[in-house]
């Protein structure tokens, strides 16, 4: 009986262990983040940033930097001269005087990459200098998470000797803005700004309107109602305007009146803006004038949608989305696409760069930093060789006016005609440390309301089931009258 | 006294032996599991880099569950796991008795028991992404349909309750249903042909066979891949998860239990992901009780019971 009763204690341990292993292993080995020992190592560091081109010689053999894909590390290695050589795997690279940089990529995918990040910046007070976080990415959506005051896990760039108003005076004012914490110190910077355009096809504007002509298709796209019309023939003609609702909701997104949630509140306000997206989408989708087949972004049905065979008219996207998304999707020849305005201005996205806290090599971080987002020049290159949209007002202004920043995969149209007074008119909407997960939540819920599986009001509630999912410390959830 | 001393005694090799195990066990898996279950009490969660708690809150983790959709997830994964489990175990009867039929002489057996055990050795959540891709609006299965002329426009299986219980059902049963036919092979073949001999001789047909000596004989293994496959059941994860991009789509339909509790982990809320593992680990103990009681049977042909009954009749 003895017997019997030890192995079944020890069968029903076992099974609560792959229980326990599959649902918080990780509940162990978390630290508690230490507040005080940050704040004490941050004045330790701006003092030491003072004097970074003395301390050269004392600075650690090697820069960590965290990013979500490779991006960051091509665009590195493309403008810091002092990098000699990259390994085959991407994983390291040797500067000049041997110090190395090593690459931490970790996918954005179910956030993955913050649950690195996280761990490395709550260890970092006691890693050893080698292992210290130097430099990492953010995106837009979650940037206000890292560069909040109180928890300081970004430096100011100013402790790193960056001076904002000199040295980045010819960043676009938004992005200096988002890049700012809650008192108005910059914490980061970026080499791109991504106002967004309308990219639409070519054979199918001249099918349908007689043209192809940016300003002639600018005209038709230039505000909602104009929009509509404009879908309404296309429609006619067997066409699609947008591949699905999700393609207009940056749109909508970006020009929110207030954040999602107010500093210091644990309100989530859902902005009006959002209503008047899902009441639009219902009827643009009801209407016919989105690809039934298509649901959401980012999954294989949103990238047919973007090849020869498809029959959508226009895509939402910056200059990122044009180089990374349609280029490979696309399978006709090339010069089949334009851009022209959008029905409004907005931005969608941007990685920034931020120095992590109590990095051991303040001078090459600072120099990184100033390379990849402060050089004139070489800002100008990577408009040029990877077209993306820099952040440098002069450049961007000099580039609307030079053809030869024209787009063979826009059939020569030069696109910074477009991207440029977009990017002067952008107003950010205020952002919230919750952005990311409302951003995502939102059209999550209000996606099966668009597909007619549930009524409205099971949206809201699905939508507000899921932020508190997500958000413990949320208290309400206000719906705009 | 000195007959006593010349007793050897092995028992502390069987002790060292089984140590390593045993160590494992307490550092990798008892700790945690206490942790979890203490951290239940507590309110322990992450809102961005800041953490908040651990503070004691008592039950209040284990009352919010209650009040929340917890139940409906738990009938969401019922649903899932039986669309799979009861096709499951009819084909694996089925197979299994055909398998081990002396008088059918199944030739290539051993190729096609390999062949259905082979979707168990894709990782379920590749196996996922496959039916992701082929049963999308644009995928190969919708252009098929198309182009046999069966519907006019695509078919969104993703895009309803129906379609994505009942993909998310026939992958697991196509992933398990050759590890039960297995079993269920070795459970048949175990059966003393004596028995299939003497009620052939007494004239018995294949169906009678099967209903009144084989499916009897083989109950225990029934009740064990029962059990064991509602406790699988229970930790149902990947499959829903990843066909659906973690949603549980549409309107939260095939969100399951355990992907309820990745909901929670996703803001590290340690505190109610460790009530609902709770909850998880009561029933999941209950059920392995149940098994316990069943493998262990005391009377295994019934004789004992028999025997009980008898006496009481006589009486």
């Amino acid at each position: 009986m003895k017997k019997k009763l030890l192995s079944a204690v020890l069968v029903s341990a076992m099974l609560a262990g792959t229980l326990a292993g599959c649902g918080s292993g990780g509940g162990v080995n978390s630290t508690p983040t230490d507040n005080g020992g940050s704040a004490d190592t941050g004045s330790d560091v701006s003092a030491d940033g003072g004097a970074s081109e003395a301390a050269q010689t004392d600075e650690g053999q090697v820069i960590n930097i965290y990013s979500f894909n490779d991006e960051l590390r091509n665009r590195i290695t493309a403008v810091y001269s002092a990098i000699e050589n990259t390994s085959d795997d991407g994983t390291v690279s040797t500067l000049n005087d041997g110090t190395e940089i090593h690459w931490i990529i970790n996918p954005n995918q179910d956030g993955v990459y913050q649950d690195k990040l996280d761990e490395a910046l709550n260890g970092q007070a006691s890693a050893s200098a080698d292992d210290k976080v130097d430099i990492f990415a953010a995106e837009l959506d979650y940037i206000v998470k890292y560069t909040d005051a109180d928890i300081n896990v970004a430096m100011p760039l100013e402790s790193l000797g960056i001076n904002p108003d000199t040295d980045l005076a010819d960043q676009f004012d938004f992005t200096k803005t988002v890049a700012s914490d809650q008192n108005g110190v910059q914490r980061a910077s970026t080499w791109q700004a991504c106002p967004g355009v309308l990219v639409y096809r070519r054979d199918i504007a001249k099918e349908v309107f007689g043209t192809d002509d940016p300003e002639e298709i600018g005209k038709k796209t230039k505000d909602w109602d104009v929009m509509k019309e404009t879908a309404e023939e296309l429609k006619a003609a067997g066409y699609y305007t947008f591949s699905s609702y999700a393609d207009t909701f940056r749109l909508y997104n970006n020009s929110m009146a207030d954040a999602w949630v107010s500093p210091g509140e644990t309100t989530i306000k859902v902005d009006q803006k959002i209503i008047d997206w899902v009441t639009d989408s219902k009827e643009w989708k009801d209407a016919g004038y989105f690809d039934p087949a298509v649901k959401g972004q980012w999954n294989s049905d949103w990238f047919t949608a973007m090849s020869s065979s498809a029959k959508v008219f226009a895509f939402l996207f910056p200059a990122w989305g044009i180089d990374t998304q349609m280029v490979p999707n696309w399978d006709g020849e090339a010069g089949a696409w334009a851009v022209t305005n959008a029905p409004l201005s907005y931005n969608w996205g941007g990685t920034f760069v931020l120095a992590a806290e109590g990095t051991d090599n303040p001078s090459h971080v600072k120099d990184i930093i100033l390379a990849l987002t402060a050089d004139t020049d070489n800002l100008t290159m990577i408009s040029k060789e990877y077209a993306d949209f820099t952040n440098a007002k002069s450049v961007m202004q000099a580039a609307a006016a030079d053809d030869s920043f024209a787009s063979d995969f826009l059939g020569g149209q030069n696109p910074y005609v477009y991207f440029t007074p977009g990017a002067d008119s952008i107003k950010m909407a205020p952002l919230s440390a919750y952005d990311q997960g409302c951003v995502e939540l939102v059209q999550n819920a209000f996606g099966d309301y668009l597909q007619d599986q549930i009524d409205y009001n099971k949206a809201k509630e699905n939508f507000e089931t899921a932020i508190r999912e997500r958000y413990p410390e949320i208290t309400q959830i206000q719906w705009p009258e | 006294m000195k007959q006593k001393r010349k007793k050897i005694d092995y028992s502390k090799w069987g002790y060292i032996f089984i140590l390593p195990f045993f160590a494992s066990f307490f550092i990798f898996s008892l700790i945690p599991l206490i942790d979890t279950i203490r951290y239940s009490f507590y309110e322990y969660y992450r809102s961005g880099l800041k953490e908040i708690g651990p503070n004691f809150i008592g039950m209040a983790n284990y009352a919010e569950l209650l009040k929340s959709d917890m139940l409906k997830y738990a009938g969401n994964t019922l649903i899932l796991w039986l669309i799979g489990f009861l096709p499951q175990i009819v084909i694996a009867l089925l197979l299994a008795s055909w398998f081990v039929d002396a008088r059918l002489k199944i030739r290539g057996q051993q190729f096609f028991k390999v062949v259905i055990y082979l979707p168990n050795l894709i990782m379920a959540s590749a196996f996922a992404m496959l039916f992701f891709t082929l049963f999308s609006n644009k995928g190969p299965i919708n252009s098929i349909l198309l182009s046999m002329g069966v519907t006019q426009n695509p078919i969104d299986f993703m895009g309803s309750v129906f379609g994505t219980r009942t993909l998310v059902g026939v992958m697991n049963f196509l992933m398990w249903f050759g590890n039960t036919t297995i079993m269920l092979m070795a459970a048949i073949m175990g059966i003393s042909p004596d028995i299939f001999e003497a009620s052939e001789i007494d004239g018995c047909n294949s169906m009678q066979r099967f209903f009144r000596i084989t499916l009897p004989l083989i109950r225990p293994i029934l009740a064990y891949t029962l059990i064991t496959s509602i406790i699988g059941g229970l930790q149902m994860f990947d499959v829903p998860q990843i066909l659906t991009n973690g949603q549980g789509s549409p309107d939260r339909t095939s969100t399951t239990l355990i992907m309820f509790l990745n909901n929670h982990l996703k803001s590290k809320n340690y505190g109610m992901a460790g009530a609902l593992s709770v909850y998880l680990f009561i029933v999941s103990g209950i059920l392995c009780f149940i098994v316990y009681r069943i493998t262990n049977d005391e009377d295994p042909d019934g004789s004992k019971a028999a025997a009980r009954k008898n006496k009481k009749g006589r009486r």
